[in-house]
């Protein structure tokens, strides 16, 4: 027996309001340039917002080297934050690992900050969304380092074996945990040949606004989904660029014109364990 | 005789009458029902007697389209529930569920209902806003202006 839910009509004053918030979100992804920083702490925020929505136009009309360093995120046309995510995209990661410094592990570190993640107390079993894997030649010593995290993969068998429907994945390609649903079962973490997902032991404080996280839940790495529905990239991509390795990219595999399916049309990519079907979103290079 | 009976009913009813209006004045106070904290705005997202008996039923429809379709609108957010709802602790600072003054326990308490939002979701606004890729989203720290001066090299190196 289910109760017709009907929503009151929403007044002007209030669309107005959402309205100006969820403007303020789409001309945050323009990305102002760099003398926006400067600002004083004070009403940061707003003075930013002035700023930001000031230079709007130059930013779109030259989106050039400063969009490409972050994945060709064209905020121009960043879907309406009251629409549904659609297939027509499938957002993704390029990974080159001759890029990524061995000993550095600012993803990691950007992941923990921007997620809520404490650094951990009992490295065998708290939290992980991303971790920096090294990998050795037996045969001749020669290493190198690679970041690795959920592979958002088409085929993901974390979702395959979840028997509440928790592990779902989303129409633009990436794979979450509704915390609502699940139970805790850890059959998940089984599943996953990446070792991607994690299960949160103990209870948590003070956890991010927009990532909520809890005791008795499995999580992983959501590729920073509040970021992406607000045009944004992940906390990882952009705290590698910011080294200066630049080693991670983000963006649409399915858009063309995107750097990261062109760098996938062009490089020879390799994914983590592609012979087990699982069709991974992230890419990487010199693996 | 008779005379002196009423005298003694009428000290008794004077007795009960003034036990009463004393209980009335000093005698523990019954709460009345609670009043949670006004929002900033102008008015709710919905109207007022609507938002008593459906929010629930919001923040569950709300939450299913933001998990499942990326749909985040504000109206029904939880976060943007507390964003107007919020009532500053003694240090200034939006209190947590954790203070009895928090918005949603004032009536939850009252109801003795028991939400576990909060085991996962933060009960209070953020420090900081969203970043969304942009360098510039960074608060403006000492800290802040090396990684920029990074991100220029890289940016300088892209262009070569």
């Amino acid at each position: 027996m289910s109760m017709k839910f009907v929503f009151p009509e929403e007044d002007d004053g209030v669309a107005a309001r959402g309205g100006g918030t969820q403007g303020a979100i789409a001309v945050a992804a323009a990305m102002p340039p760099a003398d926006v920083v400067a600002v004083d702490p004070v009403d940061a925020g707003r003075r930013w917002f002035l700023k930001a929505a000031a230079v709007f136009t130059t930013t779109v009309l030259a989106p050039g080297v400063t969009l490409m360093a972050f994945g060709d995120i064209d905020a121009a046309n960043a879907r309406p934050a009251d629409q549904p995510v659609s297939s027509a995209q499938r957002w993704g990661l390029l990974i080159d690992a001759a890029k990524c410094q061995e000993g550095c592990s600012a993803c990691v570190t950007a992941c923990g900050v921007e997620n809520g993640i404490a650094a951990p107390k009992h490295a065998a079993t708290d939290s992980q969304w991303i971790r920096t894997l090294k990998v050795t030649d037996p045969r001749n010593g020669a290493t190198f380092q690679m970041p690795i995290m959920c592979q958002h993969c088409t085929e993901p068998p974390c979702v395959d074996v979840c028997p509440t429907g928790a592990s779902f994945r989303r129409a633009d390609g990436i794979v979450l945990v509704d915390r609502h649903i699940c139970i805790g079962c850890r059959y998940c973490m089984m599943a996953c040949p990446y070792k991607a997902r994690s299960f949160v032991h103990e209870p948590l404080h003070d956890q991010k606004p927009y990532a909520p996280r809890g005791k008795g839940c499995v999580e992983g790495c959501s590729m920073c989904v509040h970021r992406v529905d607000a045009g944004g990239t992940p906390a990882c991509v952009e705290a590698c660029a910011k080294t200066g390795h630049a080693a991670m990219i983000f963006g649409d595999l399915y858009d063309k014109n995107s750097e990261i399916a062109r760098r996938v049309a062009t490089y020879r990519t390799t994914r983590v364990r592609a012979d087990l079907g699982t069709d991974p979103g992230v890419y990487y290079q010199n693996i | 005789m008779r005379m002196k009976r009423h005298w003694t009913k009428l000290a008794i009813v004077v007795a009960c009458l003034a036990a009463i209006v004393a209980g009335a004045v000093t005698g523990p106070v019954l709460a009345g029902p609670p009043q949670p904290a006004r929002g900033k705005g102008e008015k709710c997202v919905a109207p007022t007697d609507w938002m008593r008996r459906y929010h629930m039923q919001a923040l569950k429809h709300q939450r299913d389209e933001t998990v499942h379709e990326g749909i985040r609108t504000p109206r029904f957010s939880l976060k943007h529930c507390f964003e107007c709802h919020q009532v500053a602790g003694a240090d200034g600072r939006p209190v947590s569920v954790a203070d009895p003054k928090h918005f949603c326990r004032t009536c939850h308490d009252y109801a003795a209902v028991r939400v576990d939002c909060f085991e996962c979701h933060a009960s209070r606004p953020g420090e900081e806003p969203i970043r969304t890729g942009s360098t510039t989203d960074n608060p403006p720290a000492a800290a802040a202006s090396g990684d920029v001066a990074a991100l220029n090299r890289y940016l300088g190196d892209a262009k070569r």
